[in-house]
């Protein structure tokens, strides 16, 4: 008998989980080790989207940077342009004018909507309901029609600008999105409806991808991921940016820290921006969009087109970058919908960032994918690939 | 048929065992042609429902409404390369999809559309479905073995150990019809259903319905119970190397076996080809009440599609054999005391 069982070894059966893979969510791809259907080691592979967006930072003008940072997480891209907005503002001590920081608040808020929309519709999708993919995406759609009003475009908007946003809101726009929220805590109730009271959905999530208050602290997670697990941390809240301050709203936290709790996290993020939402269109006050700082700022384009010193003064800041920036390095963060979207910015004085580092949340959580899918069955890893958000455009950049 | 073929034939023909087998031909030819339609057909009717329970419209190019979606589909599965994977062990990997189908085809011989009709009149004939459905799992394995693919293989793995565990749980299911009936032939479970309340074994049987019932969905690989196939985790599960034809007979299979499921649901449980009898329901034509019952059962296929979410491997196989199994024990033991005491 010890003879035979020496002869019958079992080997541990490695397969690749993407970068092709419908549940990866982009190029993500896991190496996993399984033993049967339980995974005994997890690696995780990124880099398969590198652009080099960091790198490629230095030799662009700090205008020119807006529009790579819609590609940083291509889903909520109008975070990162306030991200990086914001970070480029603090480095140069710009005043926002209020009536853009309620607007960068809201769409913002839109943003957050869409992404957590999206994130549940492939959550969902992963987990075998397909009807709720299709009805996020039903809202979702509504919400980037409001943003091809606004600006143009619907994904990768280009919002923001340094010391304020491109444009105000068109006639009207505000009242459509008045409209929307009015409308749209209802269909999170549809959403509520399919899966929330579901029996296989508690099965799928509940007590899946356990992660403590302090390991999640450890691991570096932050956003709904981090709150999921009890932590009250949102950087609206602790260091607040645009006019998270001037308004009501509070951040919702789980308690287990279960893939159950983060989706239940995110489902009142939903509610709490829409909430924002409303009352920023309540508040939101008169006057200019665009910050009265003309060595950071474009001049009017009615005034470039008829006065030679603001065209020129429009050449040097496209083609050479704002030549007076002042020295110095700033961190600076906001709450994007996936968690803490850091930038560090290096200023050497001319009109280029000498150096920018992006502290990607995806990145940082698809790090902790391994702690969360050891030990834990095939299906579970999908879940977990889920409840963590990520992106991979933001994850390599 | 005999009779009307006695009648235009000579008699030599007539009068020789010929006629048997040429009616028994125009029979199986009837059938597999319905259940092809049928399977062709309920991938088309699979995307309109589900499409419009999730506010899309699902086909709609190809003809009016996209009626002639499932031809093109079809069509274009023929032209394609059949791509055979470098090393695949290649006279199991093509013979893997016929013996699913032909499985699944084969079952229907046993199914009778109305009294008159059927191919074979076997007095085991829900032995007969059960053990060519268990056969339809070699086609599964198989091919999850023979792809020499890892997906494949575990989902090949997969639908075996849940075919073979809910295979036990339908089986017990049905015993309790059986009992009632007297008979595994599904003529007999027919006509012994006449007598019960609304002409349906549904009601006295109602936890034999419900286990068979998801035991149904599990057999077929339907959801919430796709696992073999789960397209989030193993992408396709065992037929994620098969392209072309061969992909193409896999998924008349699965089709087939809703079908079947269906039918044998109508027949054990919903009464089979009796409708109610008054008014002008009494001059439906039988066959016409059994499509009936059949495809409302599929349209729950549907519908539990695309509301559920899929259970997990081990959840699965606790479900079957923790809940089902047990469920079904208990329902045979109720049923065979409740029997002997009336008939005593």
């Amino acid at each position: 008998m010890a003879e035979v069982e020496k002869k019958l070894e079992t080997k541990n059966l490695t397969i690749s989980l993407g970068p092709q893979h419908p549940a990866t969510h982009g190029v993500l791809r896991l190496v996993l080790e399984l033993d049967g259907e339980t995974v005994v080691k997890c690696t995780p592979y990124v880099g398969y989207l590198h652009r080099g967006i960091e790198k490629l930072s230095e030799y662009k003008t700090y205008l020119q940077i807006i529009p790579i940072t819609d590609r940083l997480d291509y889903i909520s891209s109008l975070s990162n342009n306030i991200g990086y907005c914001v970070a480029v503002e603090k480095l140069f001590a710009i005043e926002v004018p209020e009536r853009a920081d309620f607007i960068r608040t809201i769409t913002a808020e839109m943003t957050r909507i869409a992404s957590h929309l999206l994130w549940l519709a492939t959550h969902a999708l992963d987990l075998g309901a397909m009807t709720v993919f299709l009805y996020a995406f039903r809202e979702r759609e509504w919400i980037i029609d409001l943003f091809e009003k606004l600006c143009g475009a619907r994904l990768t908007v280009s919002y923001a600008r340094i010391g304020g946003v491109r444009n105000d809101v068109p006639e009207g726009w505000l009242k459509d999105l008045y409209n929307f929220t009015e409308e749209f805590p209802k269909r999170i109730e549809e959403y509520e409806t399919l899966i929330d009271q579901n029996r296989i959905w508690f099965k799928r999530t509940k007590g899946i991808g356990v992660i403590s208050a302090e390991e999640a602290i450890n691991w570096g997670l932050s956003g709904p991921t981090l709150r999921g697990s009890g932590v009250p941390y949102d950087v609206r809240k602790f260091m607040p940016y645009a006019a998270y301050n001037k308004i009501e709203w509070e951040v919702p936290i789980g308690k287990n820290g279960d893939v159950y709790d983060r989706y239940r996290c995110r489902m009142e993020e939903l509610r709490q921006s829409n909430r924002i939402i409303r009352q920023c269109i309540e508040k939101i006050p008169d006057g200019p969009v665009m910050a009265d700082a003309p060595k950071f700022t474009l001049p009017p384009k009615d005034k470039v087109l008829s006065d030679i010193e603001h065209l020129i003064h429009q050449f040097v800041l496209i083609t050479k970058g704002p030549m007076t920036a002042p020295i110095g390095e700033i961190y600076s963060a906001i709450e994007a919908p996936k968690g803490e979207l850091g930038f560090y910015i290096v200023s050497d004085g001319t009109g280029k960032p000498y150096r920018m580092k992006i502290r990607a949340p995806s990145f940082v959580h698809a790090s902790v994918l391994p702690r969360l899918c050891i030990g834990h069955l095939v299906a579970d890893v999908i879940a977990n690939i889920g409840t963590i958000d990520i992106v991979l455009g933001e994850c390599d950049r | 048929m005999t009779e009307f073929f006695k009648t235009i034939l000579p008699p030599v023909i007539a009068n020789s065992p010929i006629l048997d087998i040429l009616v028994i031909i125009i029979k199986v030819f009837i059938v597999v042609n319905f259940a092809m339609i049928n399977g062709m057909y309920l991938s088309y009717v699979e995307r309109k429902v589900i499409g419009h329970m999730q506010v899309r419209l699902g086909p709609m190019r190809t003809g009016p409404h996209g009626i002639l979606q499932p031809i093109a589909d079809g069509i274009k599965l023929f032209f394609k390369e059949d791509i055979i994977p470098a090393n695949a062990d290649k006279p199991i990997f093509f013979i893997a999809p016929v013996i699913s189908l032909t499985a699944a085809l084969a079952t229907l011989a046993v199914i009778p559309f109305w009294e008159d009709f059927i191919i074979a009149d076997i007095n085991i004939g829900i032995l007969y479905i059960l053990a060519l459905s268990s056969l339809g799992a070699y086609g599964i394995i198989l091919a999850g073995w023979a792809s020499n693919s890892k997906y494949s293989f575990l989902g090949g793995l997969r639908s075996s150990a849940q075919v073979l565990s809910y295979e036990i749980a339908m089986g017990l299911s049905l015993v309790g019809v059986m009992l009632l009936a007297g008979s595994a032939n599904l003529l007999d479970i027919v006509k012994a259903q006449e007598n019960m309340p609304f002409g349906m074994y549904l009601f006295v049987q109602p936890i034999g319905f419900f286990v068979f019932f998801m035991a149904a969905l599990a057999e077929t690989n339907r959801a919430p119970f796709d696992l073999p196939e789960a397209e989030s985790e193993l992408v396709a599960g065992y037929f994620v190397e098969y392209s072309g034809m061969r992909f193409a007979l896999f998924y008349a299979a699965e089709y087939i076996g809703m079908v079947l499921m269906s039918f044998l649901a109508a027949i054990c449980f919903l009464g089979g080809w009796k409708g109610p009898d008054f008014w002008f329901f009494s001059k439906v034509p039988p066959v016409i009440w059994l499509l009936i019952k059949v495809y409302a059962f599929i349209f729950f296929y549907l519908w539990i599609r695309a509301t559920l979410p899929r259970y997990r491997y081990d959840q699965l196989m606790g479900l079957g054999w923790k809940l089902f199994i047990p469920l079904t024990l208990a329902n045979i033991l109720i049923t065979g005391l409740v029997k002997l005491l009336i008939e005593t």
